[in-house]
């Protein structure tokens, strides 16, 4: 039985994983390290509808660089469409045409957006003065007439008027005669309508909440109000004034976003994804994607959409390659081989204190439930599954007082697996019936530290960078976990066991 | 740093980690195919009488919950008996009852049970809560052990049991595991039960430990363990070299008990024995596996027993053994 084959399996593992790093190195300039770390989004729409079989032209409209974010790079794919781009007063729009569509299209605009503190660039240019001759029907004319003369008396300008006026249509704070508007009226277009008539210059504009990792997100209408030169964004919804870091304006002139011509049910849905690259990489990496070749086989060349799912998926390794660490080299008892990886995936949504601390609740709490079933001397599945539903249970219970509590940290407990953790509790449980309190200490703590190290590794930049960017990586990962599992030596934890031995 | 020894000083004594013994022995010498045999306590107890080893008497089986109401009538005339998980480990789930008063069940500790508590125990084993993974299971009810008198100052509450570890069929090392109040009535070392290193040679004992650590007397009856001479070694062990046969299981854990009446008996098989057996003996097990390795199949049981003594002896520190003794009285 000789090892030979095993080696080379190993060797050449890890000369192809580096060589393919290498060969990514060189031929498509992504750096080692992350470098200077700055953001850049990567966004990307995508319009779909269904063609009628006739000539179809689809108008959409593109954000333009604003302060926050310059566009890097921007790039289209729709194979059998032509394209045009149009610029009109600062606002840029995009013109897909074809002679025919048919059936299901779809039609993608992508781009990068390297994020910028040049907070002082002017974000365009204002509206002609709006028009106030403002025809409304009863009872509306009076309940708007009776609303703006309110929040006119209680302003100043035209933000303080504008603040005044939202205020009156939130939530909480609704009037009679905003009420009776809204049922009339749609909140955003009416917003813009009452302060047009009140003489300020204001329109809607479609904004996008930048959220790493988001799919099939959509545009939401936000106000713009001017005051001479000066200009302010409001949220519909709050009343609130100012640009949140992660709003981009994708339309700022009033317009509509998507006009399809020739055919129907159309729809457009956003994706994105943030990367803390060099602003340099940022580009470097765009064009190597131009220049698609076989051997350029990046996940880069995916979709954005499976971008964000690979960013974490490439990570499992990691988490797997601290778990056999731990237990190979180090000795660390875990309840459940790869469960700590899964914690350490959740504690990379929850963060890490509000996820240590959600787990050892929920796990805690899972226990004493947990005591009381095993009373009842149920099967093993209805037990677990009985257990399933405790758990869901108490997570949505802590999820409403976090909330109630205004603990917006709180809601972050819903990502964790809950079978995984259902199992967890089933094993501790187990384990402290038979061995006590202490050895579910033991093991329950080796698990939380292992997701704990797991979690360090996947959540470190560096690490990120690597894995996302090299898929040799992951060869060599393998490599390691092989020859990893052929180590025969001792365990750290096992220099402590036998010591008694080695003295005379 | 002073709980801590360096992999060059347990190399140095041959100590086999963890690792080790997952991969060069169980991994290389135990077929997957045959756990079952000795996971199975059941299963174990058939084989071994197929080939004519003496086990404890079965009384019987519970399988089904229904089955439990009728465990009063199992036991009846019976007055020491043992109930265990067919699929435990480690002495988990395993219930001593050393005799029966009227209604009242008595733990080796003196604690008193009703019915309703086996009863309960059983049900317990049958839902799997002692087993591997806690899958449902079998409980087994056994006649109870009446343990050589001589071994009676060693051991408190409990039957000492005899691990012999058994590579290709040679006896490489042996202890004896005596139970103390904190196992229970149990001679499991993790549960608390001391483990003596016994000399493959002589059946002398050579050093004791518990929880890991050296011991020099029993914790409960204080009894120095270094007089320790189990009687009928060399039976002991022809019985345990004979279980390679009986299951082909290179790298083997076999535990024996000497009962009074009958002699040696098999008590169970273990596929993945523990390493503690090292720190009993002092000394670690890498140079007599790799001894082991060397020699030729098909040896015959006595040849193989003999080639063990011969080469495992410890004399050395057998006389140490004796020499303090000699200081001790
Ligand atoms: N029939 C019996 N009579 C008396 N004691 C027993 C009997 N069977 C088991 N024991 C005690 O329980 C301990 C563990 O039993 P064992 O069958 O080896 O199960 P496990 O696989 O849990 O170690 C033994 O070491 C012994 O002390
Ligand atoms: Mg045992």
């Amino acid at each position: 039985m000789s090892r030979l084959p095993f080696y080379i399996i190993v060797a050449m593992l890890m000369v192809v994983g580096i060589a393919m790093s290498i060969h990514r190195h060189i031929e498509f300039e992504v750096p080692w390290t992350p470098g200077e770390q700055r953001q850049v989004w990567d966004i990307e729409a995508q319009v779909t509808f269904d063609g009628n079989g006739e000539p179809a032209r689809v108008n959409m409209a593109l954000p333009s660089s604003q302060p926050g974010f310059r566009i890097v790079t921007e790039h289209t794919a729709s194979p059998g469409y032509g394209l045009s781009f149009e610029e009109k007063g600062g606002a840029r729009r995009a013109v897909w045409s074809t002679r025919s569509a048919e059936g299901d299209q779809r039609l993608y605009y992508s781009s990068q957006l390297l994020v910028t503190n040049d907070a002082n660039k002017t974000m365009s240019t204002p509206p002609s003065p709006p028009v106030q001759d403002i025809v409304w029907q009863r009872p509306y004319d009076t309940a708007a007439q009776q609303v703006i003369d309110q929040a006119w008396a209680r302003s100043a300008d035209a933000f303080t008027f504008a603040q005044q006026l939202l205020g009156e249509f939130t939530d909480d704070q609704q009037g009679e005669n905003a009420r009776l508007l809204l049922t009339q009226f749609d909140r955003v277009p009416l917003l813009v309508r009452l302060l047009n008539q009140a003489g300020v210059s204001a329109r809607d504009v479609s904004v996008l909440m930048l959220e790493s990792g988001r799919r099939r997100q959509s545009l939401t209408p936000w106000v713009q109000v001017f005051d001479g030169e000066k200009q302010a964004l409001f949220n519909p919804a709050t009343g609130e004034q100012g640009r949140p870091d992660n709003l981009l304006v994708w339309e700022g002139a009033g317009d509509s976003v998507l006009e399809v011509e020739g055919g129907s049910n159309s729809h457009i849905s956003f994706s994105m994804l943030v990367r803390n690259q060099s602003a340099s990489a940022a580009v470097r990496t765009q064009q190597a994607k131009d220049s698609d070749t076989l051997l350029n086989f990046s996940i880069h060349s995916l979709p954005l959409e499976e971008q964000a799912l690979f960013q974490t998926i490439l990570l499992i390794p990691i988490g797997a390659l601290v778990v056999v660490l731990l237990r190979v080299l180090v000795g660390l008892k875990t309840s459940g081989t790869f469960m700590p990886v899964l914690i350490a995936l959740a504690f990379i949504q929850t963060s890490l204190l509000t996820g240590l601390i959600g787990f050892l609740l929920v796990v805690a709490v899972g226990l004493v439930i947990r005591s009381y079933l095993s009373h009842l001397n149920l099967l093993l599945v209805a037990r677990v599954t009985a257990v399933i539903i405790t758990v869901i249970a108490i997570i949505s219970i802590f999820t409403v007082a976090a909330y109630r509590f205004g603990l917006n940290a709180g809601l972050t407990i819903t990502f964790f697996p809950m079978i995984i953790l259902s199992w967890t509790i089933e094993r501790m449980s187990i384990l402290w019936e038979e061995e006590g309190p202490k050895e579910v200490l033991i093991q329950g703590g080796g698990s939380l530290l292992t997701a704990v190290v797991a979690y360090m590794a996947m959540n470190n930049p560096w690490i990120r960078h690597i894995t996302f960017n090299f898929l040799g990586v992951q060869l060599i990962l393998m490599a390691c976990i092989l020859l990893l599992g052929s180590y025969t030596g001792y365990r750290l934890l096992e220099l402590r066991r036998f010591k008694p031995v080695t003295e005379d | 740093m002073k709980n801590w020894t360096s992999p060059g000083k347990l190399r140095a004594r041959g100590i086999i980690g963890m690792n080790r013994r997952n991969i060069r022995y169980i991994g290389r010498y135990n077929d997957r195919r045959l756990y079952p045999l000795v996971d199975d306590k059941l299963q174990t107890k058939l084989l071994a009488q197929k080939y004519g080893i003496t086990t404890p008497e079965l009384i019987g089986t519970v399988t089904t919950q229904f089955g439990v109401k009728h465990i009063a009538e199992m036991l009846a005339g019976h007055n020491g008996f043992v109930i265990k998980p067919a699929k435990g480990s480690g002495g988990k789930g395993i219930l001593v009852i050393e005799r029966v008063e009227g209604k009242h069940f008595i733990k080796p500790s003196g604690a008193e049970l009703e019915i309703d508590d086996v009863e309960r125990h059983v049900s317990n084993i049958l839902s799997g809560l002692y087993s591997l993974g806690g899958s449902p299971d079998v409980a087994l009810v056994e006649a109870l052990i009446n343990f050589d008198t001589s071994f009676a100052a060693y051991t408190y509450e409990g039957v000492p049991d005899i691990r012999v570890i058994v590579f290709k069929g040679y006896p490489v090392m042996a202890m004896m595991r005596l139970s103390t109040a904190v196992s229970d009535g149990k001679a499991n070392l993790h549960q608390g039960a001391v483990g003596v290193g016994i000399d493959i040679a002589s059946g002398r004992a050579v050093r004791g430990v518990q929880f890991d650590r050296p011991r020099i007397d029993h914790p409960d009856t204080g009894h120095e363990l270094a007089s320790l001479h189990i009687q009928g070694w060399d039976t002991l062990l022809e019985l345990a070299s004979s279980c390679y046969e009986v299951t082909g299981l290179g790298y083997l854990g076999t535990d024996m008990v000497l009962d009074r009446d009958h002699g040696p008996m098999l008590l169970e098989l273990n596929a993945r024995p523990g390493l503690a057996i090292q720190m009993a003996n002092g000394e670690g097990l890498r140079g007599r596996l790799e001894l082991v390795e060397q020699q030729p199949e098909g040896v015959p049981v006595a040849e193989r027993v003999a080639f063990a003594q011969r080469e495992f002896a410890r004399q050395g520190e057998l006389q140490s053994e004796e020499a303090l003794e000699a200081v001790v009285s």
